[in-house]
């Protein structure tokens, strides 16, 4: 049976974008596969593992488990909105000074949770910020050096 | 995942003219996109209710609040009549799931959340909810996070909500519309138990939509909490949860209201345990007791017979907390 594809007009990183998709395709393959946009990484493809968090009209979200058909007028932001390598946003500078990675594939996810975070009602202490930060999973064990640089940003210390 | 064709619902009447030719709602996404990727769900038309207009989260007339079906989590766990009024709800909510998941799943889908049972979520596996008459593998099987309580010889699947137990406790009602207009149904009615047809969890027909819960005023002076225990510290379903709430009197339990999550195969209510505590003294003893009845109908599985004195233990400490 012939299901067509599904119109879907949307801002990504402040760009207009305007696409027909395949109703299957994830906001994650979208961003990915069709705009090139490659920093948005996928681990589990489930929402059990944070990799792929976005932000979607200033909220952080896992797109994986989103159709990119749902996000006609959405403002999308991923990674490679967020600072560029001249003007890190204060975030991943805070990743960069305090180490907060090792393999980096869930930096991505992490950071776009991180910057989220900062505009959330997340309480004072470092066990609030992992919390906070459960969604995003790091097989590396980076979690002490994440949790240290959001503290920093948020100007807490964090032990 | 099969293919569908995708629609935007742009009022509720489109959405249900859209449902009676036979079509699948989606909301959040956070069950049906993750269940369509695994096959289990294959709906062949999907209508995308995101943009109706049921979102809104208010007090009603009677000093309640309606809570649209479209009301992120996020949202209503952080409203502060919620915060304020309805603390259970919003600890229950802010236990479950990430902050990711929690600022895309809606109330309406939450509440029709589906098992965690491995079963279930695997098409190679027997599972009479998934495909009825084809056995269920997890009797016998791995079953360690799966129901004590309201299980048949078909079906042991536990229900994974967090928000649904504390909507039990807070005696909360669900408004449902479909093509012969509209209706309320109790939350103590909504959920089905597995007997032979556990493939039907609630009485919402094929064609509905949930547009609304609403709660009743806050009981006066009532304290409350949700106690969830689970196998890490966060982002993770119960093995065995508790919401209560209550109102003690110079010693005594005037009114209480027990729900417990993760062991049964709905919201498990306890009529008989709050009744068995009104009127008497806020003691240990008495709610021991409490957990006795709720505790006594339990049949535990090959691995989950554990869950009968956490789930106990779990109680008596949420009663203690919340008297």
């Amino acid at each position: 049976m012939s299901t067509g594809t599904a119109d879907v007009a949307f801002t990504v990183n402040g760009k207009a974008a305007k696409l027909a998709v395949d109703p299957r395709a994830t906001l994650l393959d979208t961003l990915r596969e069709t705009l090139g946009l490659t920093g948005t990484k996928k681990g589990c493809d489930h929402g059990q593992c944070g990799a792929c968090t976005v932000h979607v009209n200033g909220r952080r979200v896992n797109s994986c488990l989103s159709f990119a058909a749902m996000h006609d007028g959405d403002e999308i932001t991923t990674i490679e909105g967020l600072g560029t390598p001249d003007a890190l946003h204060p975030v991943q500078a805070a990743f960069v000074e305090h180490d907060g990675y090792q393999c980096g594939y869930c930096t991505p996810g992490q950071i776009m949770s991180a910057a989220a975070l900062l505009s959330e009602p997340c309480g004072p202490s470092n066990e609030d910020v992992a919390e906070y930060m459960s969604g995003n999973i790091c097989r590396c064990g980076a979690y002490q050096n994440i949790v240290a640089a959001i503290q920093d940003v948020r100007g807490r210390k964090s032990s | 995942m099969n293919a569908f064709t995708f629609s935007r619902a742009a009022s509720i009447a489109d959405a249900l003219r859209g449902a009676s030719t036979g079509a699948t709602f989606l909301a959040g996404g956070t069950t049906l996109v993750d269940l369509m990727k695994l096959d289990v769900e294959a709906p062949a038309n999907v209508i995308d209710i995101n943009r109706l207009p049921l979102a809104e989260i208010a007090r009603t007339s009677d000093g309640g609040m309606r809570i649209g079906a479209l009301a992120r989590n996020s949202d209503v766990a952080h409203h502060p009549d919620v915060v304020r009024d309805y603390p259970v709800l919003s600890e229950a909510l802010l236990s479950g799931a990430s902050v990711q998941l929690r600022n895309m799943a809606s109330t309406g889908g939450n509440l029709l959340q589906r098992t965690r049972c491995v079963y279930f979520r695997d098409t190679a596996s027997a599972c009479n909810k998934r495909s009825l008459g084809s056995g269920c593998a997890a009797i016998g099987g791995f079953n360690r996070n799966l129901a004590i309580l309201g299980t048949s010889e078909h079906c042991i699947a536990s229900n994974p909500s967090d928000q649904n137990v504390a909507l039990a406790a807070l005696e909360a009602t669900v408004q449902i519309v479909g093509a012969s207009g509209e209706r309320s149904v109790s939350i103590a009615d909504f959920y089905l138990l597995p007997g032979d047809t556990p493939q039907r969890e609630t009485v919402v027909n094929p064609g509905e939509l949930v547009t609304s819960v609403t709660l009743p005023p806050p009981a006066a002076g009532a304290k409350s909490t949700y106690l969830k225990l689970r196998d890490r510290a966060s982002y993770e379903f119960a093995l065995a949860s508790a919401a209560v709430v209550a109102t003690v009197k110079a010693g005594t339990i005037e009114r209480v209201r027990i729900a417990m999550g993760g062991i049964g195969t709905r919201p498990w209510r306890s009529v008989d345990a709050e009744a068995a505590l009104e009127g008497k003294p806020a003691t240990a003893q008495q709610f021991a007791s409490a957990a006795e009845i709720v505790l006594r109908d339990a049949k535990p599985q090959s691995q989950n017979g554990f869950k009968v004195e956490l789930a106990r233990r779990c109680l008596v400490h949420a009663l203690t907390m919340a008297t």
